[in-house]
This record gives C-alpha cells, structure tokens and sequence, in this order.
C-alpha cells in the first residue's frame, strides 16, 4: 500500500520553476531514495510533503487520504540545512522538539532516555549546543527526528558531519526502522547509499522527474553489456581479433588472475562472447557488470541536459 | 494552541533565566533613581573651600562694601600689590583678583583674574554682590532727588508673587485641582516608557528571528509548526518578558522610592533639596509647612486616572509592540545577517523616532494639531497617545486611536507573516524590496 503519493505536482517561485508535474508514490515500509543534481527541485518538493509549503497545483496524498495539517504529527523530517538552539541545553532543546510534534513531556522524556543510551550520549543532557561537535550535533537532531515514531521519515543528506562509524550506526537504526515498519524518503548525493539502502528511486532534474523505479530494476536497465572476465592463460587481444569485434575496456595481465573488461557490440549475445572467449583461455569467473547508480545517475543527468 | 503556548513558554523562559535579563532588571530601577537622586544630593553639599579674592577697585565705589561670606572673602588691596599679584598669581595668596576699573560705572564691567575656571558660584556671588551694591546707590540717589519718604520699602511691597491654580472640571461638575507639570512628567514617562519598550524588545524579536534562522533550526521547526505559530509565539513570548520586566520594575522602583524616603535624616535636609531642585520657587510657598505641600501635591495626582492611564499603557503598549514588532520579525527574516539588517531597519525606526519628537510637542499642547493627528494615526499612536492622556483626552478620539491600531496591527501582522514565512527560508543574497514584495504573492 502507498503510504505516501504526489499525483502531478507543479510549483513556481516569482520566475523560477520548481517542480513540473511531478508525481511519486511511496510503499509503505520501503525506503525511497529521492535523487537529483543540485536545484533540481527535492528540497521543494520535501517541503510540500511537510506543508511548509504548498504545491500550485496536483494533489498530495497520505495514508490514502488527502494530506492534512495534522499528519505532520506523524512525519518526521531531518532538513539538509539543519541546526539546534546553539545556548540551550541538549536535553531541554529534546524534549522541546518532541513536544512540538505532539509528544507529552512525559513521553518524550522516556523516548529520549532511550535514545540517549542507545547513542552513548547520555552524559550530554545538561550540555549546550554550541559545546557540542557538528558530528554530536548531529546524532541528537537525528534523534530529535525520530523521537516521536513517525510513520514517514524524511531524511535529506543524513550522513553529512558523520565520521564511518557513526554513519554506519545511524544506516543501522535506519534499517532497524524500515524492519519495523517506517516509510523512509531518503534524498542523497551519496550514491553507494542508494544502492546500500533503497528499495525504489525517482530521480528529479530541472523540476522535472526523468527516472522511477526500483533500484535494481533501473541499475539492470541501465547495463550495457559489459562484463568482468577473470581467465588463465596467455592472450592477446589484438592477434586474435577480439578487438575488432568487442569494445575492451580494461585488460591486465600478471599471471594467474588475468582480468578483462570487455562490452560487446549491439546486436551481439553473452554466448557469443564467452563462445569466442574460451577458444583462446580458461575463464575462472564470467559476471555481468550492473552500472553502480553513480553512473546511472550521471548517464540520466547528462542525457537529460 | 498547544504548540503555540510552547513556543510562548520557550521564548519567555530562556530569556528570563539569562543573566543580563536579570542583572538589567536589578540594575534599572538602581541606576534610574541614582540618576533622580543623586544630582539633588550632590547640588544639596555646600561647597566648603575657602577662597580668598584680592580686589583692587579702581573706581573707590566698593571700598569696604563686599562683604565676605562664610567661605568667599574679599580683601580690598592697593593697585601695586594688585598688579604683582596679577604678574605671579601662583605664587600669591589669592585665589583670584577682582579688577574693578575707575570707569566701572560707564562699563558696568568687571575683570575677574583666576589660574582656573572659577566655581559659578563663586561667579554668582560676585556678581550678585556688586549689582545688589550699584542698585542701592542708584536707588539711594533716587530716593534722595524725589524726596519720597520711605520709597524703598514701598517699592519692594510692589513685588508680587501669583500662583495659578489649574482646576479640572469633571463631567458631574466637580472642581479638581489638577497638575499641568505632574501631567507633562507622566506624559513623557509613559510615552519615553512605550518608545523604549517597542525598540528593546522589537529589536529582541529581530535577533530572536534571525538566531533561528542563522542556527538553521527553523526549517526543523516549521515542519512542526506553521511559521505563523512560531512567529507569534516568540512575539508574544518577548511581550511577556517585557511585561515582567516592567512589573519588576515597578514593585522595585517603589521600593528604593519607599527606602530612599527613610535615608534622607530630617525634612529639614529634604527641604534643602527641594529647593534646589526647584530654585525658582517663590520663598513663602517653602516656608510653608512641608505637610500641607505634600498634601497638595497628592490631591493633585488624586485628579489623574490611574487605572485609565494604567490599562491605557498597557494596550497601546501590547498594540505598538505587536505592530512594530512583527516588522522586526519579518526584517529579521530576510536577512541573514546584522549588518543587512540597515536598509530595512530605516522604515520602521523613522515612525519611532518621529512619534518621539512629536510627543515632545504634544505635552506641551496636548490639544494641537499636530498631537491630535498624531496619536489617531497607528503607526504614532502608542507613543503620542499616550503622552496626551495624562491630560484627559476624549473618548471619541481615544476609542478611534484604538481602533485604528487594533486594525493595523491585524493587517501587519497579516503582511509581515506572508514575509516571515517566505524569508526564514531563503539564504544567500540580501533580498531587495521588489523581491520582498513577491514573497507576499506566493502561495503558502
């Protein structure tokens, strides 16, 4: 079931396009990674989805129903642009936060006791801000965005300010909260966590959207016929033709694990190639190379330009 | 609701519990009443060093007739001396020379010789001395030629001194003393009270504003909110502070008012200071017993309206406040940064400023034009009403300045949120007026 859906959404700021009939639809329980090139229209877009703003026209729609002012109870958003009360204190700015989202204080104050021990950041309670790191500033406004158990959970650029180790604790509780039914919109340039984290992606360019669909769906649309050969033997390519026939991307060779990089021409078949492959050497391992979504995404971008 | 009394809480309870809110409010009524007191004290010490002033009088008028007071003596000395002390005063005993010339009649001027700039007391003194003995000489030559006995003394009963009593007649015809000077005070208290307060606390709701944007927290918070709600509840939650501080205030300035009354020993000692503080007070009105002047100084007051004058302070203070301060607000979120804030701070400031000046005209006529027109329109209002209501202004013309105010702010606050909500969200380049002027376009 769709959690959450924009059906043709358009907006314009004074002479600027924002968003052109932009439409996605978002599983409940999936994570949904919303891509784009800078200015392309996601932040607008994210904003819409938290009524901060609204769209001129197209519908938006949550749990099935169109979008009202009080879901925002029921989202929790963590901008790119984000920041804390630098002079209050950790703990207080918390449950400040919490509160506004409609938790009670009483709530509020359990989740937090919660969080807080499962971040190992309970000794900062009665700290300001402005004595914490950026990397700290970060974990206790992740957990000001989770506090209130939203059924949908925006995320734009999480990671920033996260050194690996705690950006892999917070990918972890992402995932913990996908297992435990929340819906995730991820918007990121960090490609290697699209492909780590998201079930389905639409990618916006020039307020337009130019690509939706699962993620490995589009990665194995977007293949082209390239494949990674790791062989034994003596082989040269040029003697024996290959290189008229295939396009060879990369070939090295240094004994047992001799490796090539090779795309066959349109029109031509897997078959072929391996048929034409294994009358010169022994091939170990034959796989298909499925573009990361860094290159899908630079290869749409382009073309769309 | 719920959220909006949050916010208020938030607003009100971080800036309560700074220090410079608390030392500021300890250290006001302190540094007011120091300001009060002090000069009326200080002017009340006599001035205790002795001086001694050579004169050398050179039109033999004088001789013998300065007389030496307590602390300033006059010693008549020879023109040789004269001029030796005057070539080395350092060295000499005196602490400055009077010179009178032989044709001091014909210049009516005298020299006064000194290393440093005498006391104008000191000045005075002089002055006062050879004048009062010139006018008596005249006077004498006067009496001598008409040959009118005891003219002197009928002269001096011609002096007369006219009191005038301001009296307010009410609605059902009594007859109050009322106050011209205690109305003029009250008028530039309240309305100096209302021009701080709006400037203070505007420019708390700028910083307010510009901190959550600077910080980056709003977008967080507006995704809780709705823009309007944080505006108004910072705006409301600041008012509050300023109420409080005001009501500490008061609690506290009747306090020193109270203690202060206590630290003065005698009522002679008080006296003392009111006379100098009121130097042009005719001298049978002081020898009057303190008691009565007291007494006539509160019946006076009796004729104000406290509780109109109070609750009308309150409303124009909270109608000003919510007017200019959701100006400050949506110039607060425009910028990014202080020093941008010039450009849009001019026209809010300038209504400020001018209701200031023109409520310096309008205590002194109260009924003119100028205060008239002034305290009906919204942007003035608050600030000149106010100085005008101390000396009773109709009802007609009080409810249509309310009204008006009322109405304004509704519709600047209507305006100001459609800038505030656009403006929390943009970053980078300094907006001009066009732009400001298309946020109010968009769709929210």
């Amino acid at each position: 079931m769709e959690l959450f859906s924009a059906k043709d959404v358009s907006k314009t700021y004074a002479s600027q396009q924002a968003l052109t009939n932009v439409s996605i639809a978002v599983e409940e329980g999936t994570i949904f990674g919303l891509l784009g090139p800078n200015g392309a229209g996601k932040t607008t877009l994210i904003r819409i989805i938290n009524q901060i703003t609204a769209p001129d026209s197209g519908s938006v729609w949550f749990d099935g129903r169109p979008l009202k002012p009080a879901d925002i109870s029921q989202i929790g958003y963590l901008p790119e642009e984000r920041g804390l009360y630098k002079k209050m204190k950790v703990g207080e700015q918390a449950l400040y936060l919490g509160q506004l989202k409609g938790l009670s204080r009483h709530d509020a104050m359990r989740e937090l006791k919660m969080w807080f021990e499962r971040f190992e950041i309970t000794a900062w309670w009665d700290k300001k801000v402005m004595e914490l790191s950026k990397g700290m500033q970060q974990k206790v406004q992740f957990i000001c965005t989770v506090l209130h158990k939203p059924r949908l959970l925006i995320f734009d650029e999480p990671f920033s300010g996260f050194d690996p180790i705690n950006a892999d604790i917070v990918t972890q509780q992402i995932l913990q909260m996908k297992k435990n039914g929340a819906t995730i919109i991820f918007s990121t340039h960090n490609m290697e966590s699209v492909e780590q984290l998201c079930d389905h992606i639409a990618l916006i360019d020039k307020s337009r959207k130019i690509l939706d669909g699962p993620t490995k769906q589009i990665r194995e649309q977007y293949k082209s016929n390239i494949y990674d050969i790791t062989y034994r033997g003596e082989f040269d390519v040029n003697t024996h033709d290959m290189a008229n026939k295939y396009n060879i991307i990369t070939h090295s060779q240094n004994g047992n694990g001799n490796k090539l990089c090779i795309q066959y021409p349109e029109g031509s078949n897997s078959r072929e190639l391996i048929k034409d492959l294994v009358e010169q050497v022994e091939i170990i391992s034959f796989n298909e190379v499925i573009p990361s979504m860094n290159e899908v995404f630079i290869k749409v971008v382009k073309q769309n330009s | 609701m719920h959220k909006i009394l949050l916010i208020i809480q938030r607003e009100y309870t971080t800036r309560v519990q700074k220090k410079s809110f608390i030392i500021l409010t300890l250290l006001m009524p302190i540094l007011m009443s120091a300001m009060m007191f002090l000069p009326g004290y200080f002017m009340s010490m006599d001035d205790e060093q002795s001086r001694t002033i050579g004169v050398y009088d050179g039109s033999a008028v004088f001789l013998g007739r300065l007389e030496s007071s307590a602390f300033t003596k006059f010693k008549f000395i020879p023109k040789e001396e004269y001029l030796s002390a005057k070539s080395d005063l350092k060295q000499s005993t005196y602490y400055a020379l009077l010179s009178i010339e032989p044709n001091f009649l014909i210049t009516k001027t005298v020299q006064v010789i000194s290393q440093s700039n005498i006391p104008w007391d000191v000045k005075s003194q002089i002055q006062d001395k050879i004048q009062g003995v010139v006018e008596k000489d005249k006077m004498a030559e006067v009496v001598r030629q008409t040959a009118i006995p005891d003219l002197e003394q009928k002269i001096a009963a011609t002096k007369t001194h006219i009191n005038v009593d301001t009296i307010k007649v009410g609605i059902s015809g009594e007859a109050k003393k009322s106050s011209t000077e205690i109305g003029m005070v009250l008028g530039y208290i309240f309305g100096f009270m209302i021009y701080m307060f709006i400037f203070i606390y505007g420019t708390m709701v700028m910083q307010g504003v510009m901190e959550e944007k600077q910080s980056r927290i709003v977008e967080v918070i507006i995704s809780s909110v709705r823009p309007f709600q944080l505006m108004m509840g910072k705006i409301v939650g600041i008012a509050l502070v300023g109420l409080t501080q005001f009501a500490l205030w008061v609690i506290l300035g009747v306090a020193i008012f109270s203690a202060s009354k206590s630290f003065y020993p005698g009522a002679s000692k008080a006296q003392q200071i009111q006379s100098v503080m009121a130097q042009s007070q005719d001298a049978a009105q002081q020898a009057a017993p303190q008691m009565d002047k007291m007494h006539e100084i509160f019946s006076m007051i009796d004729t104000i309206n406290f509780p109109l004058l109070i609750g009308c302070f309150i409303f124009f203070f909270i109608g000003g406040y919510l007017l200019y301060s959701s100006m400050f607000a949506a110039v607060g979120s425009a910028i990014d940064a202080q020093e941008d804030a010039q450009q849009f701070m001019l026209p809010i400031t300038l209504p400020i400023i001018l209701s200031i000046m023109v409520m310096m005209s309008a205590i002194k006529s109260p009924e003119g034009p100028i205060a008239f027109w002034f305290s009906i329109i919204p942007f003035t209002s608050p600030i000149v009403m106010m100085a005008r209501i101390p000396f009773g202004v109709p009802v007609w013309q009080l409810a249509l300045s309310m009204i008006l105010l009322v109405a304004t702010f509704v519709g600047m606050v209507w305006v100001t949120g459609k800038i505030y909500r656009t403006g929390i969200l943009m970053y980078g380049k300094k907006p001009s007026w066009k732009e400001i002027g298309k946020w109010l376009m968009y769709k929210s």
